[in-house]
């Protein structure tokens, strides 16, 4: 290495894996042909129900909103294409649930090519909020894998950002959308780096990119003028990619674990949503497709595609000459981290990177598992120094405590145990399910908590009211008493019980203040004192 | 040994118990742990529902009738996994949730279709956790994040406007199984029986 | 596991030259056995037979434990032997994987306990006496018909035994004047283990073990040998190059302490538990009332092997610890 290379920081663990990336990238980004149907997909990131904008019948042109963004939270998606919304339906995308999802379908009329695009915007002289309103009103969320909203990210991390990472690694095997991105569209990428670094006001942009994509590399320094941007090269490793994973070999900081990058002044985009941010910004057009690659043994030609969101995935098969016969397994995603598709039906999403269509020696199906040995190759080669053999006994048998205690939180979930598991033990799903596991035994210890904490403040003021009320009706046979008094000669008898009444009334209210102190409750209305739980 | 010995061995053996008794008790004392009682134990694993399903007037004094040797399959809300708990800290068989107390369901939430609400506050009074909002006259709603899904404000509407709905979505619900054990499932020997049957 | 039988073949091919047939008859009735009672317990447990035989790890235990016999063993003690090792030490523990204790030591060190005599009838080595038992009298002796008059001719303790009693004598004296003395250690047990030796560096060659625990083993070994060799006076207890090349030292090293179910399994763990086994064994060839340790040196490391995972925890990444 020469000295002119800045330094970066190796990972722990890894593999080295078959990159499998030359097959897709031997001609330039196709545009994949307009399909007569789109399905798009319009969840928000917390699966609430989304408003959407548009009917069935209606008639949309391309670009139009199909979802009335109305939290800070909800994620816009817009129609791929003009044409005719004929359903509005739950359907299958690919994701790891396989469940359905709220999608619009689009019957496109490939007659109709206006788009609907909103004006430029000149970052420079924008206000900061109108940029990431902009980012927002794109409906861009991450297209690398995790898919959480753009504008919501960068608006976290507003003046907390010193150093904007651009992450091209791409380290998962088959997967060339960034790469063949940066091939033929660096400038635009980089215009993105430009705009994200005028919105966080960070100081630098790393670009980080593995040594094994060459031409890619070639295009950035062709165009990375910008004094504040600095390319990176790592070694081509698995996962180097993964974002704690990439901070720390570009900038050498361990993002402890529990906290977010941004905590530490960081702030790590994929090279896609860097693109979709530049054309939001520069060109006003929303995020309506992205690069996918299609590869594997199964189909003839490779490539990647320029596809809209919505596109059956079956379309871009068969544009790359798909061999069903051959076909065995179909995978979205790495073959890493991506997940089994179960028919060809699904749409694009906008984190559908890549399609394998692999046939069964290059993608064998998992072998049922084995004892573990505990030969501790996992350990070797977990990136985040884990004890992938001790997690998964403690997985097996539940033991939450211990998992945690063995920093089962800090598992990125790479894959790279079980790749190199002789066992062929499925680690990464162990530790999946126990990490829900352990998150839905907190949540309901915490509402038990909540709940018994809002339960006893119930009974108090219960309790508080019963008090007052009793105190109101002495009050009224104080009063009847009185004038009772003047008409007949009172009794000394009758006389005793007032004043008794009348202390034991102050005693209950000075009691009664005491406990009002800690009531929370939340409704004034007066209870029947009937309740059988008083 | 004389008999004598022996009398003196036992004496000396039960002195050694005492001492061992008073030494740890004071050390229990001074080491300032509070010890929890069994009740609360107990009614730290109930669900906090409220809801009264066992036959008892909230949680606690369900927790109290299996702290003086009560059944402890009652709870619907809190299933089979609160009836393992249970069984793991009293030293008890698990048993299988008792049907006639209800069964096992994924947590509701009450929603309150509000054009229908007359406002009557009847739910009002029966909700044991104060998670309904409004006033006489004047329409009610649930706070969704207060309730517990004990049912309890269903009965008591004249109007029959409050509707249990799942807490979540299916797609909010679902989280990574765990995977097949494969030939690696069968545990040891010594317990050796079907995944999913273990504690 | 089949890498880790061939490996095997150079040490005992060495071990046949000096001490006869009594090593490959046993070798081939504790596979056999190993074989049998493994698919016998699969069976009773229901469990896919011939999944699990396909492992090799049940051949893998019966070649370690042969490899320990004397050669003169009768076939009962293989039989015990290898009852131990697979039905109570793996099997009843939930077989491969789950047995904290490595299931050939467990076996060997059972045998050692409970038939101390005929586990330390070892026979002279080739070149210290002209007549090694031949095929016949080895299956007499496998067969365990009563020819007592005539083995004695053949048998004598081994090297490591011979040396514990050297007393009053200077290491050099002793040397000269015991005649299963080789050049380091004793005849023919210096190719023993250069054998293991050499199939060791073919695992590792091959990945099949890892470099830690051999050398942290043979390190901590040859340092405390080092150290409690004085020279070579009447009290020392023998060179560093003897305790390397003899009795089951480099069997131990490679082949043994390396099994990954019942080692430490951390990286640092792994030089630890090294360290430890083979510091005992030296511990208890100097100080211990049996003349080779390897076997119980391994066990009191599969005791310690979760402590040591415990302790030796890597820094999670992101982690200040």
């Amino acid at each position: 290495m020469n000295s002119m290379q800045p330094k970066t920081w190796s990972m722990a663990g890894g593999i080295q894996l078959a990159a499998n990336k030359q097959q897709s990238l031997q001609g330039p980004i196709r545009t994949a042909l307009l399909p007569p149907q789109l399905i798009v997909p319009v969840t928000q990131p917390d699966y609430s129900q989304p408003q959407l904008c548009v009917q069935v019948g209606e008639r949309v042109q391309k670009g139009q909103p199909l979802v009335c963004v109305l939290s800070a939270q909800g994620l816009a998606a817009h129609a791929p294409a003009a044409g005719i919304v004929t359903a509005i339906t739950t359907h299958a995308v690919p994701t790891a649930s396989g469940l359905p999802e709220l999608c619009v379908v689009i019957d496109t009329d490939a007659a109709d090519t206006s788009w609907h695009k909103l004006p430029p915007l000149d970052y420079m002289q924008s206000d900061i909020d109108t940029v990431i309103q902009r980012v927002a009103e794109s409906g861009i969320s991450g297209l690398g894998g995790a898919g959480f909203p753009a504008h919501q990210k960068l608006r976290s991390s507003l003046g907390k950002v010193d150093t904007l990472i651009l992450n091209a690694a791409e380290c998962e095997p088959y997967l060339t959308a960034d790469e063949a991105l940066l091939r033929e569209r660096a400038m635009d990428v980089l215009d993105g780096c430009l705009i994200l670094l005028r919105i966080t006001g960070a100081s630098r942009c790393l670009i980080g990119i593995e040594d094994n994509k060459p031409q890619a590399l070639a295009a950035l320094r062709s165009h990375a003028g910008d004094p504040r941007l600095h390319i990176r090269v790592i070694p081509a490793k698995y996962p180097s990619g993964a974002d704690r994973l990439l901070i720390h070999a570009l900038t050498g900081t361990a993002i402890p674990a529990s906290t977010l990058p941004i905590d530490c002044g960081v702030l790590c985009h994929n090279v896609g949503t860097v693109f979709a941010i530049a054309r939001a910004v520069l060109h006003g057009e929303p995020l309506l497709s992205r690069i996918t690659t299609i590869t594997g043994a199964a189909v003839q030609q490779p490539a990647n595609y320029e596809a809209l969101i919505g596109t059956p995935i079956r379309e871009l098969l068969l544009q790359s000459a798909v061999d069903t016969t051959r076909l065995s397994q179909l995978v979205c995603g790495g073959p890493m981290m991506g997940t089994a598709l179960a028919n060809a039906d699904l749409p694009v999403t906008r984190t559908a990177n890549c399609i394998i269509a692999a046939t069964e020696p290059e993608l064998p199906l998992p072998q049922p598992a084995q004892a573990c040995i505990r030969c501790g190759f996992c350990a070797e080669v977990c990136p985040v120094q884990l004890l992938p053999q001790q997690l998964y006994w403690f997985a097996r048998n539940r033991e939450h405590a211990r998992a945690l205690a063995h920093n089962l939180a800090d598992c990125i979930e790479c894959g790279a145990c079980a790749h190199v598991c002789p066992s062929h033990i499925p680690l990464v799903q162990y530790y999946r399910a126990t990490k829900a596991e352990i998150a839905e035994a907190n949540d309901k210890q915490q509402r038990a908590h909540h709940w018994k904490l809002r339960f006893d403040a119930h009974q108090q003021r219960k309790a508080v009211e019963k008090v007052a009320e009793e105190q109101r009706r002495a009050e009224r046979a104080v009063l009847a008493s009185q004038k009772q008094q003047s008409g007949t000669a009172a009794t000394l008898s009758a006389r005793d019980a007032v004043a008794a009444a009348l202390a034991r009334v102050q005693a209950k209210k000075a009691a009664g203040d005491k406990l009002a102190s800690g009531s929370v409750a939340s409704s004034n209305v007066a209870d029947d004192n009937k309740d059988s739980r008083s | 040994m004389t008999p004598a010995g022996y009398f003196i061995a036992v004496l000396l053996l039960l002195a050694l118990v005492q001492v061992y008794c008073a030494v740890t008790s004071i050390a229990v004392s001074k080491s300032g742990v509070e010890a929890i009682s069994m009740v609360d134990q107990v009614n730290a694993l109930l669900p906090q529902t409220q809801c009264g399903q066992c036959g008892h007037p909230g949680c606690k004094p369900y927790a109290q009738s299996i702290v003086s040797g009560g059944p402890i399959n009652k709870c619907p809300p809190g299933g089979a996994a609160t009836i393992a708990d249970l069984a793991t800290l009293l030293g008890v068989p698990v048993q299988p949730l008792d049907p006639e107390h209800g069964v096992e369901s994924p947590r509701n939430i009450a929603w309150i279709r509000e054009d229908e609400c007359i406002g009557c506050t009847k739910c009002i009074q029966a909700c044991p956790v104060d998670a309904i909002l409004g006033s006489a006259k004047h329409m009610h709603t649930v706070i969704v994040s207060e309730c517990t899904g004990c049912d309890l404000c269903v009965e008591p509407c004249p109007v029959d406007c409050i509707d249990m709905l799942p807490a979540r979505t299916p797609l909010q619900g679902w989280d990574w199984p765990r995977p097949d054990p494969g030939l690696a499932g069968p545990v040891p020997v010594a317990t050796d029986r079907m995944p999913g049957t273990s504690v | 596991m089949l890498q880790v039988v061939l490996a095997c073949v150079p040490g005992t091919a060495a071990l046949w030259f000096y001490f006869g047939y009594g090593v490959l008859i046993n070798l081939v009735w504790l596979c056999v056995l190993a074989v049998g009672l493994e698919a016998l317990v699969l069976i009773l447990r229901q469990r896919p037979v011939l999944v699990y035989l396909r492992d090799y790890s049940a051949v893998v235990t019966a070649v370690l434990l042969a490899v320990a016999l004397p050669p003169t063993a009768p076939w009962w003690l293989g039989l015990c032997g290898i009852f131990f090792a697979i039905v109570i030490a793996k099997h009843l523990y939930g077989g491969l994987g789950y047995n904290p204790f490595n299931p050939a030591m467990v076996g060997y060190a059972a045998l050692l306990l409970a038939f101390p005599v005929p586990m330390t009838r070892w026979l002279l080595p080739a070149g210290v006496t002209q007549a090694l038992p031949d095929i016949g009298t080895s299956f007499a002796l496998f067969l365990d018909h009563d020819i007592h008059t005539g083995i004695d001719a053949y048998t004598g303790a081994t090297p490591l035994d011979k040396f514990r009693q050297h007393h009053a004598l200077l290491v050099s004296e002793f040397w000269k004047g015991t005649a299963v003395m080789g050049q380091w250690s004793g005849v023919g047990w210096e190719w023993v283990n250069a054998g293991f030796l050499g199939g060791g560096l073919y695992l590792l060659h091959k990945k099949i073990i890892s470099w830690h625990i051999p050398l942290s083993f043979l390190l901590a070994m040859t340092l405390l040998a080092a150290l409690f060799y004085d020279g070579g006076s009447s009290q020392s207890h023998g060179s560093p190059l003897m305790h390397l090349f003899g009795g089951a030292t480099m069997l131990g090293a490679f082949f043994i302490a390396t099994d990954p179910v019942t080692a430490a399994t951390t990286t640092r763990g792994k030089l630890v538990y090294g360290a430890l086994v083979g510091s005992v064994v030296f511990v208890i060839r100097a100080f211990g009332a049996y003349p080779d340790g390897v076997a119980f040196a391994v066990l009191i490391g599969n005791l310690a092997a979760p402590l040591i995972d415990r302790c030796t925890q890597p820094r999670t990444f992101g982690h200040s610890k």
